[in-house]
């Protein structure tokens, strides 16, 4: 996984509403990239709810959150509304899990990201990351205000 | 809190399937239980408000009675169905209409919701036997390992 004090790796990819998001949209703030195995399936959905319900205090401490798995930009759109969560989802669909590659968290045999948060700086370097133990541990959204409180 | 025995604090969100089943899993048992609201609203769109009635009927000395009547019928909770379990509960209803709406109510639940965020809690119900998380429907070892632990505690005085 993508050490602190990397620069962060590039990224072009896809929102729920197709709209590009890069890296470079990023300069000047505080971004934590939520990375996670797979839309619809259990533990994520959890782990995103949770994240939701502390959105608010994420962006009054100046942080804003994406979620990203390897799913479709479609399949992303039906799993926001199912969950209702309003954070944005990228679509590191294709080349499938590239984004996932060059941050260090894809999983070849599953063929999906493992759980990793990743935070990155206003200048554009990694400030924090964490990868959770297990695909069945949900890295808890205290890890993610411990790791602002440290900046 | 209620009971007598082991120390159990639970995170947990009264519109949510899972907490309903260990409640009943968790009534077996001896154990001291301190209930948390974890509210996961995105999820359970009706959880925070009936945190707050919750909270309002504890503040008539009902909290467990309301906690119980939501847990056990979850298929009824908008509000006609909770003035009725009120009624049921001998609440002065116009009372608990006006405290369920109040910011103290509200900063409670708020209170409740944040000290599991900073403890971890990331789905519910989670709940903490010794300072260990154990996330989910409690599974027969820590049931059984709560039953160890119960016969172990002297009885203590209960409260809310």
């Amino acid at each position: 996984m993508i050490a602190p004090g990397s620069p962060a790796p590039h990224f072009t990819l896809s929102d729920q509403d197709g709209n590009e998001v890069s890296l470079e949209d990023l300069r000047g703030k505080t971004t934590v990239l939520a990375f996670y195995p797979l839309d619809f399936s259990p533990m994520c959905t959890d782990q995103l709810n949770v994240y939701q319900e502390v959105l608010g205090d994420l962006e009054q401490q100046g942080a804003g959150l994406y979620g990203i798995s390897v799913d479709s930009a479609f399949a992303h759109k039906a799993f926001r509304e199912r969950l209702g969560i309003t954070f944005p989802l990228l679509a590191d669909f294709n080349p499938k899990g590239e984004v996932a590659r060059r941050y260090g968290v894809y999983t070849e045999e599953r063929g999906h990201s493992r759980r990793a948060l990743v935070m990155i700086g206003p200048d554009l370097e990694v400030k924090w990351s964490h990868e959770a133990p297990s695909p069945l541990e949900i890295p808890g959204a205290n890890l993610i205000f411990d790791a602002l409180a440290a900046r | 809190m209620r009971g007598e025995g082991a120390l159990l604090v639970e995170y947990a969100d009264l519109e949510c399937p899972y907490c309903a089943r260990t409640n009943i899993l968790l009534n077996d048992l001896p154990v001291r239980r301190i209930f948390r609201h974890f509210p996961v609203v995105s999820k359970h769109p009706r959880a925070l408000l009936l945190a707050h009635a919750a909270e309002a009927a504890a503040l008539q000395d009902r909290f467990w009675p309301m906690h119980d009547s939501l847990m056990e019928d979850q298929g009824r909770l908008e509000d006609p169905h909770l003035w009725q379990r009120c009624r049921a509960l001998g609440l002065d209803l116009d009372r608990f209409e006006a405290d369920r709406r109040t910011a103290a109510v509200a900063e409670r639940v708020e209170r409740d919701f944040r000290s599991g965020v900073r403890a971890g809690v990331m789905t519910t119900p989670t709940l903490f036997v010794d300072g260990r998380a154990y996330p989910g429907i409690p599974g027969e070892e820590l049931l059984g390992r709560l039953r160890q632990r119960t016969a172990e505690t002297r009885a203590r005085p209960t409260g809310r």
